[in-house]
C-alpha cells in the first residue's frame, strides 16, 4: 500500500521540515491510532525511513536521521481522551501539549507533576520520547515515573499497549518505561496515561544569591534532607562564580514552611512567583546536559565555570543543562566536551550533548549497556526505519 | 543434570551445592505454596561473580535458571524447574554502602527490604517501599517483582527507588544499569520482569529522609460503603495520604480472632488513614480529615508510635489472620480505578453469595488494590474449586473495570493464564521483543509471566527449518 492509499492526511515536505538538516519527502497528519497503524504499515512495505515529531520543540536534539522519508507529524492526535479526576488518572493522545494538558486538568484542580521545557508548544510524546523533566522531578520524579500506560505502534504497523490506567500494577513488562526516552527509535509513542497530583494549594519560592565558592558544605545537602520537603532545588549560574539558588516549597502550609528552608539557605526572599529563569531552557543551538551526585555538586559548578558554558539545574537530583551564549567551533566544543567529561565522570557523573551542529562531537560518552540497547533495537525495529541513527550509539 | 551439577561444583563451594532431595524440599514453593516443583539443583552463590558463572554454565547445558530471595513471592514467581537450576540469594547479604549525602545504599540482592532501612533510621531515613513481608523478604525479590506496600500511594513502588541494579544477563554477563546512563531505559524495563531478564547481584536503593510528622488514624464506620465515601472525599479534598487502608467486617473478625486489634466493634469497615510530611501540612490535612470522617462512629488517633503500631497490627496481620477463622484461603490481587471500588466490592458480594464461598476484603483503598481473601474448607468436596471460580471471577471484575490483575503480587505462574484477557496478542508479542532482546534462549525463569512458551526468532536474518518445539506444538515460533 502507498501512503496516498491509506487515506492519511499526507503532504509534500519541504525545507521547514528538515530534520537536523535532513528534508524528508512526506510529512504524514495521522488523527487517530489506527491511521498511525496505516502509516507505519505503508512505509514498511515501501521500506520508508519515519520520524515521529511533536511540538519539534527538541526535533534537533540527536543526531540527524540517516535517512527520514517520512516526518510523521502528531500534531493532530491532540485529545485529551479521559481525566478521571476521582482516580487522580488523565489518558491523553501524545500529540497534546504539556501547557493544554495543564489547563485541562486545572479545572479540575489537578496537574500533571512534570515541568519539562517548551511547555507551551512540546508534546506530551516530545517530553516522554525526550525524558526531559523539570525541577519538581526533585519530589514528582521524572516522566517515567509519572508514566502508568502507553500505547506505541511499532515500526511494522502493530499496536501494542502496556500499563493501564490504574497506578499499581506489575502485570506484564512496562513498555512505558523502555519507550520513554527512545527518542522514536523503537515505535511511536501514541497515547499515555498518567498519574496526577491535586494542584498544590500554595507555592512559594526561595530565592538567594550567593558565590559558587561560598556553596561548599552544609547548606545544599541540608536543604535535600529538610523536612520541610521542599519540591525542587534549582542553581542558576551563569559564570562560574556567582549563582542564584531558588528552593520551591508546595503544598498546604507552603508559606508556614518557607522560613525553615530560608533559614537553611542562610538568607533569600520569599515570593509566591518563580525566578525568570526557573526551568528554562533558552538557547539549545549548543546544549549539554550533565548529570552528577548531588553531594558532588560544587566540583560539578567548578568544572562547568572553567568552560564558556552556563549551568542550570539542580543539586538534590542531580541534573543540569549547560548553555552556550555564543558561537563556537567544532573543534573548541569537541575538546570542552571531552575535558568537561573526563571531570564529572571522575566524580561519578555523566556529560551528554543533547544538542550540537557538529557532528564530531562524542554526543554520549561511553555507554556500557549499548549491546544491550542494540539488541532490543534490533528486536523492535529490525529493518532500522524509526529515526535511524538519531540515538545513542547511532542506534 | 549430572555433568551440571558436577560443573557447578567445580566452581562453587562444596556447601554452596544443594543436591539432597530432603533439603532441595524445602525450596519446591515460594509463598504461593499450591505450585510445587523440586529443583534439579539450588546453589547459593556468595558473589555476583559466582551468580555469572552459574548463568554460564546453564547456557552451556541450555539449563533453564530461576532466581529466589526469601521465597516470599505469592504468585509463584520463585517457583523452581526439575530440569533447571535454583539460584539462592541468601548468601548475598551485604550492605556494601551507605551514602547520606547522595541519599543512596548499596547492597546485595539477598538484603531484607527492613534491613535497609534499620541500617539507616537512627540517622533519619529509611527506604520507602515497604510490602508487608519486609521483615524477611529480599531486596533482590523486591527489585524483581516491583514491590510495593501500603506506602505507595503517596512514594511510589519499587522502581521509583532504585537508582541502579548490577545485573547477571541471561547470558551470563554482568552489567550495570543505571538511571543516570544515556540510552534507552533497561533498568525500568527490568525492574518488574520477575526474573525474566536476568538477576540482580547488586542494587542502589534510593533512601527518603523521614517525614517530621506522621499521624495515623483509624475511623469506623458502619458500613463498607460509608468507608468509600470517605475515601473518595479524601481524595476529592486534594490529600494523598502517605496510605489509605480499608478491612471490611469479616476481615475485622478474623484479625480480632487472630491478634486482639481491639478495632471498634461492631464496625461494618474499618478505614486506616495515614498522613505524614512537615509538621504544618500534616496538621492542616488532618483537620480536613477529621471533618471528611465525621461519619465515622469512632475516630482514634495514634499518640505515640506504639499506638501507630496497635491500630497497624490488625491490618498487617490480615492475611495471615483469615487462617483463624477458616481452614483455607485464596490471597488475590487486584486492582480497579479507586472510584469503581463500590461497584466492584458490591459484585464480590454477589459472586460471594452465589458460590457460597465468603469472600473477607482487605485492601489499599487509596489506589484501588485489591486483596479479596476467599475462604473455603478444604475438607469439603467441591468447595476449593468455587473457591477458585470465585477468585478467577474477581480478576475478571478488575479487567472489565480496566484494572489490573495484579497491583503488587506479580504474575508468576498463577496468573499468566490471565495476561491474555488484560492484554491482546500484539500486547504480549511486544512485551516477548523485549524478553527475546534480553533472553532469545528462553532459559530465564522461563514459563513465567507469559502465558504460551514462545521462542525468539533470528534477527535479523531468515528463519532456517522449524523449531522442533513448533514442529511438536509445544510453543509458538515468534
Amino acid at each position: 500500500m502507498t501512503l496516498a492509499a491509506t487515506g492519511v492526511t499526507v503532504r509534500r515536505a519541504g525545507e521547514k521540515d528538515s530534520v537536523s538538516g535532513v528534508v524528508p519527502r512526506w510529512v504524514a497528519l495521522p488523527e487517530t491510532v489506527e491511521e498511525i497503524s496505516a502509516v507505519l504499515r505503508a512505509c514498511e512495505e515501501q521500506d520508508l525511513a519515519v520520524v515521529p515529531a511533536g511540538g519539534g520543540t527538541k526535533l534537533h536534539w540527536g543526531h540527524p536521521p540517516e535517512r527520514c522519508d517520512v516526518l510523521l507529524d502528531m500534531c493532530c492526535m491532540n485529545e485529551i481522551i479521559e481525566h478521571a479526576a476521582g482516580d487522580l488518572v488523565v489518558r491523553t493522545q501524545a500529540g497534546v501539549t504539556m501547557d493544554a494538558l495543564a489547563a485541562t486538568l486545572a479545572g479540575k484542580g489537578q496537574e500533571l507533576a512534570l515541568d519539562p521545557p517548551f511547555a507551551e508548544h512540546t508534546t506530551v510524546g516530545g517530553t516522554l520520547a525526550t525524558a526531559t523533566a523539570g525541577p519538581r522531578a526533585f519530589r514528582y520524579g521524572t516522566a517515567r515515573d509519572l508514566l502508568i500506560g502507553i500505547t506505541v505502534v511499532l515500526a511494522d504497523g502493530t499496536v501494542a499497549k502496556s500499563g493501564g490506567k490504574v497506578v499499581k500494577n506489575v502485570a506484564g513488562y512496562d513498555l512505558g518505561k523502555l519507550f520513554t526516552g527512545s527518542r522514536g527509535t523503537l515505535g511511536v509513542i501514541a497515547e499515555a496515561t498518567f498519574r496526577l497530583h491535586p494542584l498544590p494549594p500554595e507555592r512559594r519560592w526561595i530565592v538567594t544569591r550567593t558565590k559558587v565558592a561560598d556553596l561548599a558544605g552544609e547548606p545544599l545537602r541540608r536543604l535535600a534532607a529538610s523536612q520541610a520537603e521542599p519540591s525542587a532545588v534549582e542553581i542558576d549560574c551563569p559564570d562560574g562564580r556567582n549563582a542564584t539558588i531558588a528552593v520551591l516549597v508546595e503544598g498546604s502550609a507552603a508559606g508556614q514552611r518557607a522560613p525553615a528552608l530560608r533559614d537553611v539557605l542562610g538568607d533569600g526572599t520569599i515570593t509566591a512567583e518563580p525566578p525568570d529563569w526557573w526551568g528554562l531552557i533558552l538557547m539549545d543551538d549548543v546544549l549539554l546536559e550533565v548529570r552528577f551526585p548531588p553531594a558532588r555538586t560544587v566540583e560539578t559548578l567548578a568544572a562547568v565555570g572553567e568552560t564558556r558554558f552556563s549551568f542550570r539545574g539542580s543539586p538534590v537530583t542531580g541534573q543540569a543543562y549547560l548553555e552556550l551564549w555564543d558561537d563556537v567551533s567544532e573543534e573548541e566544543l569537541t575538546a570542552v566536551v571531552d575535558r568537561l567529561r573526563a571531570r564529572i565522570e571522575a566524580l561519578g557523573g555523566r556529560v551528554t550533548v543533547p544538542a550540537s551542529p557538529y557532528e564530531g562531537v562524542d554526543r554520549w560518552g561511553h555507554v556500557s549497556t549499548l549491546p544491550l540497547m542494540r539488541r532490543v533495537k534490533e528486536r523492535f525495529d529490525p529493518g532500522r526505519r524509526m529515526s535511524p541513527g538519531r540515538f545513542v550509539g547511532g542506534i | 543434570m549430572e555433568t551440571l551439577i558436577a560443573a557447578l561444583r567445580s566452581l562453587l563451594p562444596h556447601d554452596s551445592v544443594i543436591t539432597d532431595p530432603v533439603r532441595l524440599r524445602t525450596y519446591e514453593c515460594d509463598g504461593l505454596t499450591y505450585h510445587r516443583a523440586t529443583p534439579g539443583v539450588v546453589v547459593l552463590p556468595a558473589t555476583a561473580e559466582q551468580v555469572a558463572r552459574v548463568v554460564r554454565l546453564c547456557n552451556d547445558f541450555g539449563v533453564p535458571f530461576v532466581a529466589r530471595g526469601s521465597g516470599t513471592g505469592l504468585s509463584g514467581g520463585a517457583l523452581p524447574r526439575e530440569d533447571g537450576v535454583l539460584i539462592v540469594t541468601s548468601k548475598m547479604r551485604a550492605i556494601l554502602e551507605v551514602d547520606l549525602d547522595n541519599r543512596r545504599a548499596v547492597v546485595e540482592p539477598g538484603v531484607t527490604n527492613l534491613a535497609i532501612t534499620e541500617a539507616v533510621r537512627d540517622r533519619g531515613h529509611y527506604y520507602a517501599p515497604d510490602p508487608s513481608s519486609q521483615q524477611i523478604c529480599s531486596i533482590g525479590g523486591n527489585v524483581a517483582e516491583n514491590s510495593g506496600g501500603a506506602h505507595c500511594l503517596k512514594y511510589g513502588f519499587t522502581v521509583n527507588h532504585v537508582e541502579a541494579c548490577e545485573i547477571v544477563t541471561p547470558d551470563g554477563d554482568l552489567v550495570t544499569l543505571d538511571r543516570m546512563d544515556p540510552g534507552y531505559d533497561l533498568l525500568g524495563a527490568f525492574v518488574g520482569s520477575e526474573g525474566t531478564l536476568g538477576i540482580a547481584t547488586k542494587i542502589t536503593v534510593r533512601l527518603c529522609r523521614a517525614p517530621e510528622s506522621v499521624t495515623t488514624v483509624l475511623a469506623a464506620f458502619g458500613s463498607i460503603e460509608q468507608g468509600g465515601e470517605a475515601v473518595s472525599a479524601i481524595i476529592g479534598a486534594g490529600i494523598v495520604p502517605a496510605a489509605i487502608e480499608m478491612m471490611d467486617a469479616l476481615a475485622i473478625e478474623a484479625a480480632e480472632a487472630a491478634v486482639a486489634c481491639a478495632y471498634p466493634e461492631g464496625a461494618g469497615a474499618v478505614l486506616i488513614v495515614e498522613l505524614d510530611g512537615p509538621a504544618a501540612e500534616v496538621e492542616r490535612q488532618f483537620a480536613q480529615l477529621r471533618e471528611i470522617c465525621s461519619g465515622a462512629f469512632e475516630l482514634r488517633v495514634a499518640a505515640d508510635p506504639a499506638e501507630r503500631a496497635a491500630i497497624w497490627k490488625g491490618r498487617k496481620s490480615a492475611f495471615a489472620a483469615v487462617g483463624r477463622i477458616s481452614p483455607a484461603y485464596i490471597v488475590q490481587d487486584g486492582v480497579v480505578p479507586r472510584t469503581s471500588l463500590p461497584g466492584v466490592l458490591a459484585a464480590i458480594d454477589r459472586l460471594s453469595a452465589e458460590h457460597r464461598i465468603k469472600v473477607a476484603n482487605v485492601f489499599h483503598a487509596g489506589d484501588g488494590n485489591l486483596h479479596p481473601l476467599v475462604l473455603f474448607d478444604d475438607a469439603e468436596p467441591g468447595a476449593g474449586e468455587r473457591a477458585e471460580v470465585v477468585s478467577g471471577a474477581i480478576l475478571d471484575l478488575c479487567i472489565e473495570h480496566g484494572g489490573s490483575i495484579t497491583g503488587e503480587h506479580g504474575v508468576g505462574v498463577d496468573k499468566s493464564r490471565y495476561m491474555p484477557r488484560m492484554f491482546s496478542e500484539d500486547d504480549l508479542d511486544t512485551m516477548q521483543l523485549v524478553r527475546c532482546a534480553f533472553d532469545p534462549r528462553g532459559l530465564a525463569n522461563p514459563g513465567k509471566v507469559f502465558p504460551t512458551p514462545r521462542l525468539c526468532g533470528e534477527v535479523p536474518g531468515v528463519r532456517k527449518g522449524v523449531h522442533p518445539l513448533v514442529e511438536s506444538g509445544k510453543a509458538e515460533q515468534f
